[in-house]
């Protein structure tokens, strides 16, 4: 079981246990976790599942798609993903993420 | 809806697909673009038209089928123009609305700031206030025009105080919004001529261009448009290059007048035809934000945005060559029952309610969606806690305008608490 760890700007933590086949963006909704307004519902077309990556195994690297979202992000750092673009796999290494003080 | 406006109401459902006309405006005037699109989506999802005011141009009326050419802006430019009408070639405005990446990505970054979040919270309470005295000063139960003295009031204040335009001139904001907005061949000839259009043009920019004179240098610590250009390296000096500050001064007046302004009127209208959701809203005001994401959609102010395929392509069955205008038709995915459930249904409570296409997708997505959610937000809450109903007065007339759907007027009637 993968266990996620969002952090929310306020530094309030919730852990929760990652189902296999869900994206990050997913499992926080499934969870009531506040921080991810997901208005596209898991594209990557409209960046509001940003979430800067603090601790993960090897993920994924993002694709054109999501880099062209974040790039439209003023506060976008080394470590910003899209929530919805990663999906937790069998056996996938506990991953946390920080929230944005907001999405846009 | 509904309810047949004109006797002239084209049957959609009879005419041959090759003499559907989905240029005429007056589809949203009288509001009997239901059926049109219907008719689309089953029959001719990806639709060539061969002739209009505007030239030939194709159009995608299925929500996934909008969202997969959305994502694919190399072979579906926004350049020239987002509109059904390319740009006259004596006055090319360079808005990065109409650019494809990277200059784009560094002029939309450069005024970004001012619409997000973390500056929304400065504004909420001017907002509010403001939002306030407007409601505070409406007739009781006497009818009045909620377009005039609420949504175009309110729009045109909260653009004034972005631009920190001189608050006693402000509402040449809103006239050079509509006039830009108002070329007679989207009209179905009710509109601006151009000359007009131009005369109006360069008033803006000699105003506009004044303005930022005024403040260069004037070492004032402020937070307005005008000054977040100035600080951006990207965007320092583009005074110097008219056409791309002309654009971006127009860009950024257009995309906060007509879209909220249009919602604000919506969702009066909405609500009086759905009166178990005013219950609803009224029982549980926690609902309003979710509330908001449902007018957006339901009214979807900006009916389509326009692409150029940059190549010949196929999609979906069909041959688009290069240089073709594509319309995205948001207001018509929004209407899918393919993704949208219940679609003609206004439910404020509805599942994932802010999955919708008034506000397109990808990197174009509209960059003030947060503002106008908190502008409309903040006046379902001032106005629910003020008047005990909330009723129209008379029927309401309709833009006729192909880039726009919204109202000229709303008779309303209010009662306070």
């Amino acid at each position: 079981m993968t266990v996620v760890t969002f952090i929310q700007h306020d530094g309030s933590e919730r852990m929760v246990d990652g189902d296999a086949g869900l994206s990050l963006m997913e499992t926080a909704l499934k969870h009531d976790v506040p921080g991810i307004d997901a208005d596209c519902g898991g594209g990557a077309i409209c960046g509001t599942c940003h979430c800067f990556v603090e601790v993960a195994g090897d993920l994924p690297a993002p694709d054109s798609q999501e880099t062209a979202m974040l790039g439209l992000r003023p506060d976008r750092a080394d470590n910003s993903r899209l929530a919805c673009q990663i999906v937790i796999a069998e056996g996938m290494a506990d991953i946390t993420v920080r929230l944005p003080e907001f999405q846009m | 809806m509904g309810m047949p406006a004109s006797s002239e109401t084209p049957d959609y459902r009879a005419l041959p697909l090759s003499e559907l006309d989905i240029s005429d405006p007056r589809m949203f005037q009288f509001d009997y673009w239901h059926d049109l699109f219907a008719r689309l989506r089953e029959q001719s999802p990806v639709h060539y038209q061969p002739a209009s005011p505007a030239g030939p141009f194709w159009s995608v009326s299925r929500y996934e089928d909008i969202v997969a050419i959305e994502r694919d802006t190399e072979t579906f430019s926004s350049e020239p123009s987002i509109a059904i009408l390319d740009p006259e070639p004596d006055m090319i405005l360079k808005m990065f609305i109409a650019m494809d990446p990277p200059q784009h990505d560094d002029q939309r970054r450069a005024v970004h700031h001012v619409v997000a979040p973390k500056n929304l919270k400065e504004f909420e309470s001017l907002i509010r206030q403001r939002t306030a005295a407007v409601l505070d000063a409406l007739p009781e139960n006497e009818p009045f025009d909620w377009v005039q003295l609420v949504s175009r009031d309110l729009t045109t204040k909260m653009l004034a105080t972005l631009f920190d335009y001189p608050w006693e001139e402000r509402n040449n904001l809103t006239e050079w919004s509509d006039m830009f907005t108002n070329d007679e061949r989207i009209t179905a000839g009710e509109g601006v001529p151009r000359a007009v259009i131009i005369e109006h043009m360069t008033a803006c920019l000699q105003r506009f261009t004044e303005l930022w004179h005024e403040r260069k240098g004037d070492g004032r610590e402020a937070f307005d448009l005008i000054r977040m250009l100035q600080a951006d390296p990207n965007t320092a000096n583009m005074v110097d290059d008219p056409l791309t500050y002309m654009g971006n001064i127009m860009l950024l007046i257009v995309g906060g007048n007509d879209t909220t302004r249009n919602s604000m009127s919506g969702g009066v209208v909405f609500l009086n035809q759905f009166p178990e959701q005013m219950a609803k809203v009224r029982a549980q005001p926690e609902l309003i934000p979710s509330m908001v994401s449902e007018i957006i959609r339901y009214q979807t102010p900006l009916p389509h945005m326009r692409r150029t395929a940059t190549r010949d392509t196929e999609f979906r069955g069909q041959h688009i060559r290069k240089g073709d205008k594509v319309l995205l038709w948001y207001v018509s995915g929004n209407y899918d029952a393919a993704v949208i459930e219940r679609p003609n249904d206004f439910w404020i409570e509805r599942p994932n309610v802010r999955n919708h296409l008034s506000f397109g997708l990808g990197i174009h997505r509209c960059m003030g969606n947060r503002l106008a959610e908190m502008q409309l937000r903040i006046l379902w809450e001032e106005a629910l806690a003020r008047f005990r109903t909330i009723e129209l007065a008379g029927e309401p007339e309709r833009t006729c305008n192909l880039f726009i759907r919204g109202f000229t007027r709303l008779p309303v009637r209010v009662t306070r608490f």
